[in-house]
C-alpha cells in the first residue's frame, strides 16, 4: 500500500527554516548525551515520550478522571472540593425510567431524547458520509482535467471552523436565506426549513457531511491510488466486468483505509455538536438536540448547572464510543485478514 | 496511476460520452457549487446593511434605496418608481408617509405634493457595499492586537505540537518498551473525549494552574493532539530501522538520531500536521472564549463574538469579521493545498 | 487533590505571565446589544481624563460570556471589578457592598432604590450597583398593515383575545404569514401569565407549581401556535432555554403584532426606517391585569476586586445624573434613575416613531403589577423562565401535550431547587 510519497516536497521548503532549529537542537545535544548515559537507550524512549505525556496527562487525562469524580458528586458547586459525594445517584437519575421504551417516561427525558436523536444521526450520517466520500474518491481517481483543483474543491470546507460552517448554512437555510430566495424565483412561498423536524434533521446531517467529507475523501483517494494497476489489467484480461472488478478488487483492497474512515466518522458523528448547535440550536423542539449539546448545556450553559449529571452522561457517552470502536476494529480485523494494514 | 482509474471506467472518452463521464461531471460541477457557493453567499451578505440582511426576498448583491437631495428639504429623500393616479409612471421622492398614503414630490418640481398609495410605488435601488461593516469594527476594536494574539497562539501551539508530538511518535515507533501499545491506545482514546464534555474539569485545572486569562491557557491544552501523534507515528514506521541502527554504530546519540535522521525523513508528515495545526488553532473558538475574558488577550475568533448581545445580535459585524478571519485560512488553502492534499494521501493515514 | 494542585501550581510558575491587577486598574466586563459599548467607552474616556490615577479597562464580551463564564470565575473568587449582568439576584453573594464606599449613599438610595433589591442578598441593605437599563416588555403593532386592512388598532384596554382577533383579521386581509409573535423567552411569556393571574412564588419563597393563571394562558398560547395565530417559528427554533427573537419578521412586515420589549426600539428604528409605520402598544390585558414584565441589565461591583476605592469612584461617576441621562439618551435605553426620569429625557433620535415608542414604554412602566416588579429580584426567576421556555417550546413543536409540559415544568423546577441544596 505504498502511495507515492512526496518526500522531497517538504525538505526543500523546510531547509531554510531548519538552520536556526539545527543550531538549537545541537546545543541541546550535549546535556542529552548525559541523560542518555544515565537512562540508557531504552530509557530515552521515556524521555521522548515525557513532554507529550505530561501535557496529555494534565490537560486530557486528569480532566477525564476529574470528570469521573464529578459524576459521583451532586450539587451546583463548580469546584470538586465544594461538592458532596452522592455515589451513583447521577447515573441512577439518568436511568430512572418507568418504561424503557418511551423516553418521555424518564426523569431525564431530555437525555434520552438526545440519545435517540444521536443514534439516528449516527446511522444516517455515517452511511451517507462513507457513501459520498467513496463516490467522490472514485470520481477523483479517474483521469481528470485539473484533478488537484477538484480535489481541493471538495477539501475546502474542512478548513473552516465549525462556527463558520454553522453560520454559513444558517444564512442559507433561514427564512430570508438563499434557498428560499432561489425557490421564490420559481414561485414557491418562503419556508422555514430549520423549523421543520425532518428538514432540520436533514440539514444537520447534510451540513456535517459538507464540512468533513473532504478529509475522508482524501484518505480513501490515497487508498485507491495505492491499488496496483496490474490487478485491474489481469482482471481485464480475464474479461471481468468493471462492476465486478470494483467489488472484487477495489473494495477489499480499500478496506484498511475504509476502516480508518469508518472509525473516525463514527467517533465524530457521536460527538456532533458545534456546527449543528450554531445551525439549529437543537430545534425545532428537541429534534436536533444531540448528546454533546445536552452535556454542554446541563453542565455549563445554564444558570443552575449540574456538572455531576453532565459528567455522568459524558462517561456513558465515552463508554459507548469505546465499545463501538472496539466492535468496528474487531469486525475489520476478522473480515480482512489478508489486508496489508501497516 | 490515473490509468488505473481510466481502467475502471475504461470506455471513458473512447467512443463519445459514457454514462460515468456524465455522472462525473455532474458530481464535480455540483460539488463546485455546493462547496464554494455558500462561502460566496456569506461574503456577499457581509457587505449588506443591517436592514438589507433582514430583508426578504434577499438580493444577491447588496442594494440600498437611492436617495436624492430635493430643494426645500434638509435631508436626502428616498426615491421611488411610482404609478401616478392617472396611470403614468414617474420617479418621485418621498417626503413623508401617513398610513398607506405616501406624499411624494417630483425632484424637478419640488413645490407640488403628489399623493400615492404605497402599493403603487417601489423603491429605486442602487448597489452599495456596506463597507462600514468592516471599517467600524476595525476602529472599535483593537484589531491588530487580536490578530497578534491569534498569530501568537497559532504559531506557538503549532511549534510545540510539532516538537512534542514528533518526539512521542518517535518513541512509540522506534523503541520497544513495555506499555508501548498501552500508551498508544491511551493517546488514541482521547479521540473519544471531546472538549465540550470535559470543559468543567479542564477549566478548574487551568484556573488552578493560574493559566486563566493567559494565552498559555489556550495553547497548552491543545498541543498534545492524538491525531498528530498518530499521523507521525504511522509515517515513522515506514522509516527503515537499519538507518537508526547504522547511526547508533556511528555513536550518534538518540537525540541526534531523532532530529538528524528521523525528523528530516518525516518532513511531509510534519508539513501536513503543521498545516492542520495552524488551521485548528486559528479556528479555535469555544475554549478561548472560556479562558480569555480580557480584551488585550482576545484572539480574533473571540473578538468577533462580542457582537452577540443578550437581546440582539449584530449580524452585519459578525458576518464581516467572520470573512476577515477566514482570509488566512483561504490563503493557506490557495498556497498550500497541494501540500495538504498530496500530503494526506502520502501520510500514515492508510 | 491538594497535592495535585500544588504540583500543578508549581508547574504553572514557569508559564505565568503577570495577571495580577495593577493598582488603580478597574476592569469592566460589558456586553452590548447595540451601540452602548461605544457610548460607555466615550464616557469612561472622559472619566479617565478627570481622574488620571484610575485606569478603567473596558472588556467587551459576548453575552454568553456573562451568562456562562462569569459565574464560574465568580465561584473561583475571581473575575472583573465591575460587570454588566442580567442574573443579578442569584449571584448577589458575589457583589461588593458599595454603601460605605460611595460618596453619597443617600443619592443612590433615592435614585436607584427601587431596583436595589434586585441585586442584593435578601434582607440586606447593600448597594451593589445600578441598572444601566430598565427593560419593559410590551407589544409592537405594524400600523401600516392595520391601516391597509382597515382594522382599528386595539386600544389601551384591549385584551390578548382582542389583539389576537384583530391581528388575525389583518393578517388574513393583507396576506401576511404571521398574525402574532412572542419572543422565545420565559421572561416575555411571564408577562401574559401574570396578567392571567399567575403567581410563581410559593409561600416559602421557593417556586410554587404552576397555578391556574399560568395554565390558562399557556393553554391559550399553545392553542394559538397550533392554529397559526402565534408564529410557531420562533418558539421551535431551538432546544433548551436559548433566547430567540422574532424581530426580523416584524422588520420585514411579515408580522402584524409582535410582543417583545423596549430594547427593540433602537433596532426597529435603524432597520425599519420609513418602510412602514409601527407603534408600541404596551401590554395587552388578561383577566387579572394588564402587566408586562420588567427587568434589565445592572452594572454591579464585584467583591473580589483589589481596588474597591477606585471601583466606587467609577460607579459614582457612571451613576451621576448627567451621565445616566447622556448614556440613556444616546443608547435609547430607559434609565432607572428616578431624577432623570422625573425630568424627562430627550432621546437622541430623529425618528419620531422611536421617540413615541420610547415614551409609550416609559408610560407603560406605571401599569406593571407588583409581582412583575418583584420577579426580577426573586432568586428563582431564571430557573422558572428556563423551564417554561424549554417545555412550552416542546409543546409548541408538538412533541408533548401541554398538560405533560406543565408537569415537566414543575418537575424540572423542583429538580433544580433540589440540586441547589437551598
Amino acid at each position: 500500500m505504498k502511495a507515492e510519497t512526496p518526500r522531497p516536497a517538504g525538505s526543500g521548503f523546510g531547509e531554510a527554516i531548519m538552520v536556526p532549529v539545527r543550531l538549537a537542537m545541537g546545543l541541546v545535544d550535549a546535556p542529552l548525551r548525559w541523560v542518555q548515559r544515565r537512562l540508557g537507550i531504552g530509557g530515552m524512549a521515556a524521555f521522548f515520550l515525557l513532554p507529550n505525556m505530561l501535557i496529555f496527562g494534565i490537560f486530557v487525562l486528569l480532566p477525564f478522571f476529574i470528570n469521573f469524580a464529578y459524576s459521583m458528586t451532586g450539587g451546583t458547586a463548580l469546584f470538586l472540593d465544594d461538592r458532596t459525594f452522592v455515589g451513583t445517584d447521577q447515573y441512577a437519575r439518568l436511568f430512572d425510567c418507568s418504561n424503557y421504551i418511551d423516553p418521555n417516561s424518564c426523569t431525564e427525558d431530555t437525555f434520552w431524547t438526545a440519545v435517540g436523536n444521536t443514534a439516528w444521526f449516527v446511522v444516517l450520517q455515517v452511511t451517507l458520509m462513507i457513501l459520498f466520500s467513496l463516490i467522490t474518491a472514485l470520481i477523483l481517481n479517474r483521469e481528470l482535467m485539473a484533478r488537484s483543483f477538484w480535489r481541493a474543491v471538495f477539501f475546502f470546507p474542512v478548513l473552516l471552523s465549525p462556527v463558520v460552517v454553522g453560520l454559513i448554512w444558517k444564512w442559507i437555510l433561514q427564512r430570508q436565506g438563499l434557498l428560499n430566495f432561489a425557490l421564490y424565483g420559481f414561485g414557491f412561498e418562503p419556508y422555514t426549513w430549520l423549523n421543520d423536524r425532518n428538514w432540520a434533521f436533514a440539514a444537520a446531517v447534510g451540513v456535517s457531511i459538507w464540512a468533513h467529507m473532504g478529509f475522508y475523501t482524501l484518505i480513501l483517494l490515497a487508498g485507491l491510488q495505492a491499488i496496483p494497476k496490474d490487478l485491474y489489467e489481469a482482471a481485464e484480461m480475464d474479461g471481468t466486468r468493471p462492476a465486478r472488478a470494483f467489488w472484487r478488487i477495489t473494495l477489499p483492497l480499500l478496506m484498511p483505509n475504509l476502516l480508518v474512515v469508518i472509525v473516525l466518522v463514527l467517533i465524530r458523528a457521536v460527538q456532533i455538536f458545534d456546527e449543528v448547535y450554531v445551525l439549529t440550536g437543537g430545534g425545532p423542539g428537541t429534534s436536533t438536540l444531540y448528546l454533546t449539546q445536552y452535556i454542554y448545556e446541563t453542565g455549563f450553559a445554564t444558570q443552575l448547572r449540574n456538572p455531576g449529571l453532565a459528567a455522568a452522561a459524558s462517561i456513558l457517552m465515552g463508554m459507548v464510543l469505546v465499545v463501538l470502536t472496539l466492535i468496528q476494529l474487531g469486525l475489520g480485523r476478522s473480515s480482512e485478514k489478508k489486508g496489508s494494514r501497516k | 496511476m490515473s490509468r488505473i482509474a481510466a481502467f475502471i471506467f475504461r470506455r471513458k472518452g473512447r467512443n463519445g460520452w459514457h454514462w460515468t463521464d456524465i455522472v462525473t461531471w455532474i458530481w464535480l460541477v455540483g460539488g463546485l457549487l455546493i462547496m464554494f457557493g455558500p462561502a460566496v453567499w456569506l461574503v456577499g451578505s457581509s457587505f449588506k446593511s443591517p436592514a438589507a440582511l433582514a430583508e426578504f426576498p434577499p438580493t444577491i448583491l447588496p442594494y440600498v434605496t437611492q436617495k436624492a437631495t430635493v430643494e426645500g428639504y434638509d435631508k436626502p429623500l428616498d426615491l421611488y418608481d411610482a404609478t401616478l393616479p392617472d396611470g403614468s409612471k414617474a420617479v418621485l421622492a418621498e417626503v413623508r408617509r401617513i398610513g398607506v398614503i405616501s406624499q411624494m414630490v417630483d425632484p424637478e418640481k419640488p413645490g407640488e405634493i403628489i399623493k400615492v398609495n404605497i402599493s403603487q410605488r417601489t423603491p429605486v435601488r442602487t448597489m452599495a457595499f456596506a463597507t462600514t461593516n468592516y471599517t467600524e469594527p476595525f476602529t472599535q476594536f483593537d484589531f491588530v492586537r487580536y490578530l497578534w494574539n491569534s498569530v501568537f497562539v497559532t504559531v506557538t501551539a503549532t511549534l510545540i505540537t510539532l516538537v512534542v508530538n514528533s518526539m512521542a511518535a518517535f518513541a512509540l515507533s522506534k523503541y520497544e518498551f513495555r506499555g508501548r501499545t498501552f500508551a498508544m491506545l491511551l493517546i488514541l482514546a482521547t479521540l473519544m473525549v471531546p472538549l465540550s464534555v470535559i470543559m468543567v474539569p479542564l477549566y478548574s485545572i487551568v484556573s488552578a494552574l493560574g493559566l486563566f486569562n493567559n494565552l498559555w491557557g489556550v495553547i497548552l491544552p491543545t498541543v498534545a493532539t492524538p491525531t498528530g501523534v498518530f499521523i507521525l507515528r504511522q509515517y515513522m514506521l515506514t522509516i527503515p530501522d537499519e538507518l537508526i541502527d547504522a547511526a547508533r554504530m556511528d555513536k550518534a546519540s538518540e537525540w541526534q538520531i531523532y532530529w538528524r535522521i528521523v525528523l528530516p525523513l518525516t518532513a511531509p508528515a510534519l508539513a501536513v500536521l503543521a498545516i492542520f495545526s495552524v488551521v485548528w488553532r486559528w479556528n479555535d473558538f469555544l475554549w478561548p472564549l472560556i479562558v480569555l475574558s480580557r480584551k488585550e488577550l482576545y484572539t480574533l475568533q473571540v473578538g468577533l463574538s462580542i457582537y452577540s448581545g443578550e437581546l440582539n445580535v449584530q449580524w452585519h459585524f459578525i458576518l464581516a469579521m467572520t470573512v476577515v478571519t477566514m482570509i488566512p485560512v483561504v490563503l493557506v488553502f490557495i498556497f498550500l493545498q497541494r501540500f495538504i492534499t498530496t500530503g494526506i494521501a502520502g501520510t500514515g493515514l492508510k | 487533590m491538594t497535592k495535585t494542585r500544588t504540583m500543578l501550581a508549581a508547574f504553572a510558575v514557569g508559564l505565568l505571565t503577570s495577571t495580577a491587577a495593577m493598582a488603580g486598574d478597574v476592569r469592566i466586563m460589558w456586553y452590548s446589544d447595540g451601540v452602548e459599548g461605544e457610548v460607555l467607552k466615550d464616557l469612561l474616556d472622559r472619566f479617565m481624563k478627570e481622574n488620571p490615577g484610575i485606569n478603567v479597562i473596558l472588556d467587551n464580551v459576548s453575552y454568553s460570556v456573562v451568562r456562562e463564564q462569569l459565574p464560574v470565575q465568580l465561584e473561583a473568587g475571581d473575575g472583573p471589578d465591575i460587570a454588566r449582568v442580567t442574573n443579578l439576584k442569584a449571584q448577589s453573594q458575589h457583589w461588593l457592598d458599595l454603601r460605605p464606599l460611595v460618596a453619597d449613599a443617600a443619592y443612590w438610595d433615592t435614585n436607584f432604590g427601587d431596583q436595589a433589591d434586585w441585586m442584593r442578598p435578601d434582607g440586606s441593605n447593600q448597594i451593589s450597583g445600578f441598572m444601566t437599563q430598565i427593560t419593559i416588555a410590551g407589544g409592537f403593532a405594524n400600523k401600516t398593515l392595520f391601516d391597509q386592512a382597515g382594522v382599528a388598532v386595539p386600544g389601551k384596554d384591549a385584551t390578548w383575545d382582542d389583539w389576537a382577533k384583530a391581528a388575525r383579521q389583518v393578517a388574513e386581509s393583507q396576506q401576511v404569514p404571521f398574525p402574532m409573535a412572542l419572543d422565545r423567552s420565559g421572561h416575555r411569556l411571564s408577562g401574559p401569565n401574570l396578567s392571567y393571574g399567575a403567581n410563581y412564588i410559593g409561600a416559602d419563597g421557593k417556586p410554587a407549581p404552576l397555578d391556574e393563571g399560568s395554565k390558562a394562558f399557556l393553554e391559550k398560547f399553545v392553542g394559538w401556535i397550533a392554529d397559526g395565530t402565534m408564529s410557531k417559528d420562533v418558539w421551535v427554533s431551538a432546544a433548551g432555554s436559548t433566547y430567540r427573537a422574532a424581530a426580523d419578521d416584524f422588520i420585514n412586515g411579515q408580522l402584524v403584532y409582535y410582543y417583545s420589549g423596549s430594547w427593540q426600539v433602537p433596532n426597529f428604528s435603524t432597520k425599519i426606517g420609513s418602510n412602514f409605520d409601527w407603534v408600541a402598544t404596551g401590554s395587552p390585558c388578561g383577566p387579572a391585569n394588564c402587566t408586562g414584565m420588567t427587568g434589565g441589565a445592572g452594572l454591579v461591583a464585584i467583591k473580589y476586586t483589589k481596588n474597591p476605592e477606585e471601583v466606587a469612584k467609577v460607579m459614582d461617576y457612571l451613576a451621576r445624573e448627567d451621565i445616566v441621562k447622556e448614556f440613556s439618551e444616546r443608547t435609547l435605553f430607559l434609565p432607572a434613575h428616578k431624577g432623570v426620569l422625573a425630568k424627562g429625557l430627550d432621546f437622541k433620535t430623529d425618528d419620531a416613531q422611536a421617540q413615541a415608542a420610547l415614551n409609550e414604554f416609559v408610560a407603560a412602566a406605571s401599569s406593571l403589577s407588583d409581582l412583575a416588579r418583584k420577579l426580577p429580584g426573586w432568586h428563582w426567576s431564571d430557573t422558572v423562565y428556563g423551564a417554561l421556555v424549554t417545555r412550552v417550546s416542546q409543546a409548541a413543536a408538538g412533541e408533548m401535550p401541554l398538560n405533560e409540559a406543565v408537569t415537566r415544568i414543575d418537575a424540572d423546577i423542583a429538580a433544580k431547587v433540589k440540586d441547589s441544596g437551598l
